[in-house]
């Protein structure tokens, strides 16, 4: 195989030119991992531990303390712990399948439909890529209170479900289906919404399980729809309530606050870890032109 | 190919909705409001460009400390972080697939932690007293004798920031060059071999370059994007908005500060339409760049 300097992209086997790319690459992982890696071990640690001096990276006597401090404070406020819980499952569940749902439609249509617009929605969309929330907060404020959806559910759901970023990969993927196959559908008299449920959507399941990634970390990890468009605790989501708490600032506060950004992470960690190779094939279509 | 007339509209119309509403509206009526003074509970009284004068010539802290914060930040987190992104890709896909793998998640997952468990992590390594991380590092090597309050030490603030930022940036445009470079086809490398391409920089920049301008494009618009919304990071990690003596106050602080603090929302609005227009100026430097010429 030709290749410059005995290495190729993606090679099969492993060769001692790659070696190299190893010596830098598992510092700079290090160094990215290690943050992650101290907090699994804080938040594992009791109280001793967390006070000792010299501090110490990883927990000798792994222990729960900083869990159940963490469920009995909640306990005491007015709201449960398992209130937060629910709240951030409720919406984050809602976003993401209408994101899904919606995006999918969208991208349907961008993709495989001959319509007026066509072209200008989806460079308004690839125009929108580049949206930053924050930049607008007050307008959506001002939004959000005129639709009348104030400090409810829909106030975090409503704003979150259209994604661009979504919309984008997921219409990207769409193109890669044969317009054959839906022809031939066409052929035997399937109509469009059939022809979306039963080839466009099983034909797509990357770009869903990328979208829905997405969404889920985008939504999972918010806490500006809960400190702006909420104002009564019962509806606010756990990502607000964690925040809230590491600003506390004593010592057991941070062995909860620790304990808390774990309950946070896992769910990001184990998602992308299950769903990764249908992420990195639909990146593959992510080209912007 | 499906030609009825009001099929795809039916398809579009909710996404069309929801993306109007939250992000098209929000973002012409803050346009609307830059030019207006507005405190939330009158009406909005149109005062023409006076917002944006007395942003480029009275505000002092925007004129300071935000604008050179905001640009250093913006310059550093967004070009220095896509180049390393990049960088990162290209290394990876010289491996095998399973380490590969494995350490892209790792180089990955510090994107997804960004928000509350980036804060808990990072207060806890950057803690001001001896029992911090970073605290007790520096001391064992003999580089300090005391303990620096970091999140109050406005000589530190700013690298700080910079470091998290940069850490949380192997996000969705890391993915999709890696994906990129991993697309690009083999033969290509076997042809320039043969032409003459001597070292990998060369390789890099005539043929996975070219070959992969698309996910460039879009890994660039990510870091940007990325850039600008993790201004929160400062406010997160000290714990106060403005930051101590505005040593990481950033534009998207600024219209916080104005919007929700002071209730000048006109003002607030004239900071963002700027902000939208820097985020729009680097996005179409980017374009320039890697645009394919058809």
């Amino acid at each position: 195989m030709a290749a410059i300097g005995g290495t190729r992209v993606n090679p099969k086997k492993f060769h001692k030119n790659q070696i190299p790319f190893y010596l830098y690459l598992i510092p700079i992982a290090a160094f990215m991992g290690l943050p992650i890696l101290y907090i699994i071990n804080h938040a594992f640690k009791p109280m001793d531990e967390l006070f000792a001096f010299p501090p110490k990276f990883f927990v000798s006597h792994p222990s729960l303390i900083n869990f159940q401090n963490l469920f009995q404070a909640a306990g005491t406020s007015s709201i449960p712990l398992s209130r937060y819980i629910f709240n951030s499952l409720l919406v984050t569940v809602a976003v993401v399948f209408l994101s899904v749902l919606i995006s999918t439609m969208a991208a349907f249509a961008l993709s495989k439909m001959h319509f007026k617009f066509k072209n200008t929605i989806f460079e308004i969309n690839n125009l929108a890529l580049m949206f930053v929330a924050t930049a607008v907060t007050i307008p959506r404020y001002l939004t959000i209170s005129s639709v009348g959806i104030l400090d409810t559910y829909w106030a975090h759901i409503l704003p979150q479900i259209a994604m661009p970023v979504c919309l984008f990969l997921i219409k990207q993927f769409v193109d890669g289906v044969p317009n054959s196959l839906i022809e031939a559908a066409q052929l035997e008299g399937a109509g469009s919404f059939k022809v979306y449920r039963k080839i466009i959507l099983p034909l797509i399941k990357p770009a869903i399980a990328t979208g829905a990634i997405l969404v889920f970390q985008n939504v999972w990890n918010n806490i500006e729809t809960s400190s702006l468009f909420t104002s009564s605790e019962g509806v606010r989501t756990l990502a607000f309530y964690m925040n809230t708490l590491s600003t506390a600032g004593t010592v057991q506060g941070q062995g909860m606050a620790a304990a808390a950004a774990l309950i946070m992470f896992i769910p990001n960690l184990l998602l992308f870890v299950v769903m990764q190779s249908s992420v990195m094939n639909t990146m593959a279509h992510s080209g912007l032109k | 190919m499906i030609t009825k007339r009001r099929t795809p509209y039916l398809f579009l119309l909710p996404y069309l909705v929801l993306f109007t509403v939250f992000i098209i509206i929000p973002t012409v009526m803050a346009i609307g409001l830059s030019f207006t003074n507005y405190n939330a509970v009158q009406t909005p009284q149109f005062v023409g460009l006076t917002n944006y004068i007395n942003l480029l010539t009275q505000d002092t802290i925007f004129l300071q400390y935000v604008l050179p914060n905001t640009i250093l930040f913006s310059l550093v987190v967004g070009p220095v972080g896509y180049m390393l992104a990049f960088f990162l890709a290209w290394s990876l896909s010289q491996l095998t697939k399973l380490p590969r793998t494995i350490l892209a998640l790792i180089l990955y997952s510090p994107s997804m932690t960004l928000g509350v468990a980036m804060t808990v992590m990072w207060r806890v390594v950057f803690l001001g007293n001896q029992s911090g991380i970073a605290n007790y590092v520096l001391t064992q090597l003999g580089v300090i004798t005391e303990p620096i309050i970091w999140m109050f030490n406005t000589t530190y603030i700013m690298p700080i920031v910079i470091i998290v930022a940069l850490w949380g940036s192997m996000g969705v445009g890391f993915l999709a060059m890696l994906a990129g470079l991993l697309d690009v086809n083999p033969e290509l490398y076997e042809a320039a071999a043969i032409d003459g391409v001597r070292n990998r920089f060369q390789e890099v920049f005539y043929i996975t370059i070219p070959s992969m301008k698309p996910q460039m494009l879009f890994g660039a618009v990510m870091s940007i994007v990325n850039a600008f919304q993790a201004g929160n990071i400062g406010v997160m990690l000290t714990g106060s908005n403005p930051t101590p003596q505005y040593a990481a106050q950033l534009m998207v602080n600024h219209i916080e500060d104005y919007g929700f603090t002071r209730y000048e929302m006109g003002y607030a609005a004239a900071v963002s339409v700027g902000l939208l227009a820097l985020i729009y100026a680097f996005s179409h430097v980017a374009r320039m760049l890697f645009a394919e010429k058809d």
